[in-house]
């Protein structure tokens, strides 16, 4: 491997040991939840690191729209995969924070809905790459992305009116509640330790989706030449 | 030809097949009749409550008709491989698809015009809103069904598990307008709020994927 | 047989190939087929010549090389002017002749009823049928499939396996009919595995293997046409009767 890549790891594992040391340690008990409340430093990184990786799906879809470019889409699926796998983090880590401190494992207020329907929506995303048949997974997968994006803010403001008209728990306090000064630094700590480790995760799945696209590069040259691959 | 015109010679074309043959809306038809008993069964609440839950289950029982009717938007396309036909001809894309998705519309609205009525007497339901704005939550909320629907149906022909792809990529993509139909119907019925915030919601969604759609139809059509 | 005097190139092949996962349908095919005549293309099963066709119509695009239908590279500005019929009858079963015909000369632009008459009575069909091509015979229902690929004048028109099981009649009469239309000036494209119906009405035979133009023959006493040898496009794209 080389140097650069070597650095990264060996600084995103500090970082990550770092803000587990921030997040368990060093932060205050919480005046009410307690200890409890300590996942919360790891609920709403992997929340932000999802929307992110999302955000990135959606803009390489649009790439390889415009451009047919296949590293566009490699980019695409990668994200999507470890997107998903922090959103489940967030649904996880949501009902666990939340049955202790409230009572109740699941709400649907306007975050942890969006949250969720983010998740199917990135899950059928993923179904639909596994199981199309033919060249053009990459066109369909990215179409998909784009109707997902555009759907999602849709989402949020659609359930945020829902509320209003039927109001619920809201999990984590609400937009409104302020958060301790002294909590900010663990939260920024393991944002960006997650956000290092989310690339670490979408540059070896890159690469491994360039790996297979050169696999089958290979193979056609042989057929092309006229050789059985 | 322009578009529109090209759009009601393809629409005409299948309205024509489809009164000839009457195989799909046969089947259909007792398929949403069998849905509304089922559900009725299922959920057999007092006549005050069920104006609360009757928003959900209507929208539930015609999602699931829908689904059914545009499984089956392309089959007649790619029966001998006809599409080929439409695509190798100068015809737009788009008047294809507005085609299809307009005709799926009156498909679908056909079964919920039988739909509606059964669920009322089996609920013994009575609006307590005005009834004219139940129309227009159907019509836009039954477009917003369609129009993406019609998109995914074309998606899916090119996946292993035709059948089950379509619901499956289409239910979370719904999901904003299905809490807006569901909203606004029990808003009607029971009286308490007014629906006009959902009534704009859907009108957003229906401009906003319909553009989605158009945009993007060509390339998924002329995918191999 | 007619004399070739036209050196205009309806449809330039160079070096196309064709991917289908590992598989190489097309592995550099290449050819100048000229205008006004009618060319069949012959191969095996597997040789590559429905994939061919279909990237010629539009149907797919290539994985590499370059292709030119009536000078453009673009497919979708020449789709007026091209026709395709497919080994599938890209026809709607439940539908009469007239009424099939009638929807897809819309797509092209043609409004007139008198077009589609002819276009059936010239492939030997009664417009006034009323039975539905479901119940066709397959001879009637490749007749009409070539009347629908004609109907809008193309000048370009590809054929794949229009005789699969159609009578001895109706194989001659298509012929015969293809003939006429490259008398008119037409570019016709056609694969078969029945050579024998296109003796009397081919310019030039073109062989396909592996996914490659191999060979051509040429079907006029006249010494008027080229034969290229699967040479690249460059050299035979300023082709003259040698």
């Amino acid at each position: 491997m080389k140097l650069l890549p070597k650095v990264f790891i060996a600084f995103t594992v500090a970082a990550l040991a770092y803000a587990a040391y921030q997040a368990l340690v060093v932060a205050p008990t919480e005046q009410t939840m307690g200890n409890v409340q300590r996942i919360f430093y790891y609920h709403v990184p992997s929340a932000w690191t999802a929307f992110l990786l999302f955000f990135v799906n959606f803009l390489a879809s649009a790439v390889y729209l415009w451009k047919r470019n296949t590293a566009a889409d490699a980019v695409a699926a990668a994200t999507a995969e470890v997107g998903v796998v922090f959103c489940t983090v967030v649904l996880i880590t949501g009902p666990i924070w939340a049955r202790p401190v409230w009572g109740i494992w699941w709400t649907w207020d306007a975050r942890l809905t969006t949250t969720l329907v983010l998740w199917l929506i990135y899950v059928s995303y993923l179904v639909l790459r596994r199981y199309s048949t033919g060249s053009q997974t990459a066109l369909l997968a990215a179409a998909l992305s784009i109707f997902g994006f555009v759907d999602v803010p849709i989402v949020y403001m659609t359930i945020r009116w829902f509320r209003t008209q039927h109001p619920s728990p809201v999990i984590g306090g609400g937009s409104n509640s302020g958060l301790d000064p002294s909590m900010w630094p663990p939260l920024l700590w393991n944002w960006l330790a997650f956000s290092m480790l989310a690339i670490i995760l979408v540059a070896v799945r890159y690469r491994l989706q360039r790996m297979e696209e050169d696999v089958e590069q290979q193979h056609a040259q042989v057929a092309l030449r006229g050789g059985t691959a | 030809m322009s578009t529109l015109a090209m759009t009601r010679a393809t629409l005409m074309k299948d309205l024509r097949m489809e009164w000839r043959s009457k195989d799909a809306i046969n089947s259909m038809l007792f398929f949403a009749l069998l849905v509304v008993v089922i559900f009725s069964f299922a959920f057999n609440p007092s006549a005050e409550e069920s104006r609360h839950i009757a928003g959900g289950l209507i929208w539930v029982a015609f999602l699931f008709a829908a689904v059914v009717a545009l499984n089956q938007t392309w089959a007649r396309e790619l029966r001998n491989q006809v599409l080929d036909a439409y695509r190798v001809s100068p015809a737009p894309a788009n008047a294809l698809f507005l085609a299809k998705a307009i005709g799926n519309f009156l498909f679908v609205s056909v079964l919920e015009a039988l739909m509606g009525p059964l669920f009322i007497v089996f609920y013994n339901l009575r609006s307590v809103g005005p009834p004219w704005q139940l129309a227009v939550v159907t019509v836009l909320g039954t477009w917003a069904l369609v129009v993406n629907g019609t998109f995914f149906a074309a998606l899916s022909i090119r996946t292993r598990n035709r059948e089950i792809m379509l619901p499956l990529i289409l239910f979370p993509i719904s999901i904003p307008a299905l809490l807006a139909m569901v909203d606004s119907t029990t808003s009607i019925l029971t009286g308490d709020a007014s629906p006009d915030f959902w009534i704009k919601m859907l009108l957003v969604y229906d401009v906003v994927f319909t553009a989605v759609c158009l945009l993007l139809f060509e390339s998924v059509l002329n995918a191999e | 047989m007619v004399a070739q005097n036209s050196t205009e190139i309806a449809v330039l092949a160079s070096n196309l190939v064709k991917f289908f996962g590992r598989f190489a349908a097309l592995r550099g095919a290449s050819y100048p087929f000229l205008a006004g005549n009618l060319y069949v293309i012959l191969g095996d099963n597997g040789a590559g010549k429905s994939t061919l066709l279909r990237v010629i119509a539009g149907l797919m695009q290539p994985s590499q090389g370059n292709l030119e239908v009536l000078g453009s590279a673009s497919l979708r500005k020449v789709a007026q002017r091209v026709g395709y019929m497919g080994h599938a009858p890209l026809l709607y079963d439940e539908l009469s002749g007239m009424e099939n015909l009638r929807y897809f000369a819309g797509l092209y632009g043609i409004n007139d009823d008198a077009v589609c008459r002819n276009a059936m009575q010239m492939v030997g069909l009664d417009p006034e049928l009323q039975r539905r091509v479901g119940q066709y015979s397959q001879g009637m229902r490749q007749r009409l499939s070539l009347a629908r690929a004609v109907l809008h004048n193309p000048d370009v028109i590809l054929l794949d396996e229009p005789f699969s099981n159609v009578d001895v009649r109706s194989a001659s009469d298509m012929a015969a009919i293809l003939g006429r239309l490259r008398d008119a000036g037409k570019t016709i494209l056609v694969i078969t595995h029945q050579a024998a119906v296109m003796e009397n009405v081919a310019d030039a035979f073109v062989h396909m293997s592996a996914g490659k133009i191999v060979s051509t023959t040429s079907n006029n006493p006249t010494p008027a046409k080229e034969a290229g040898m699967g040479r690249p496009a460059a050299e035979s794209a300023t082709a003259r009767p040698r």
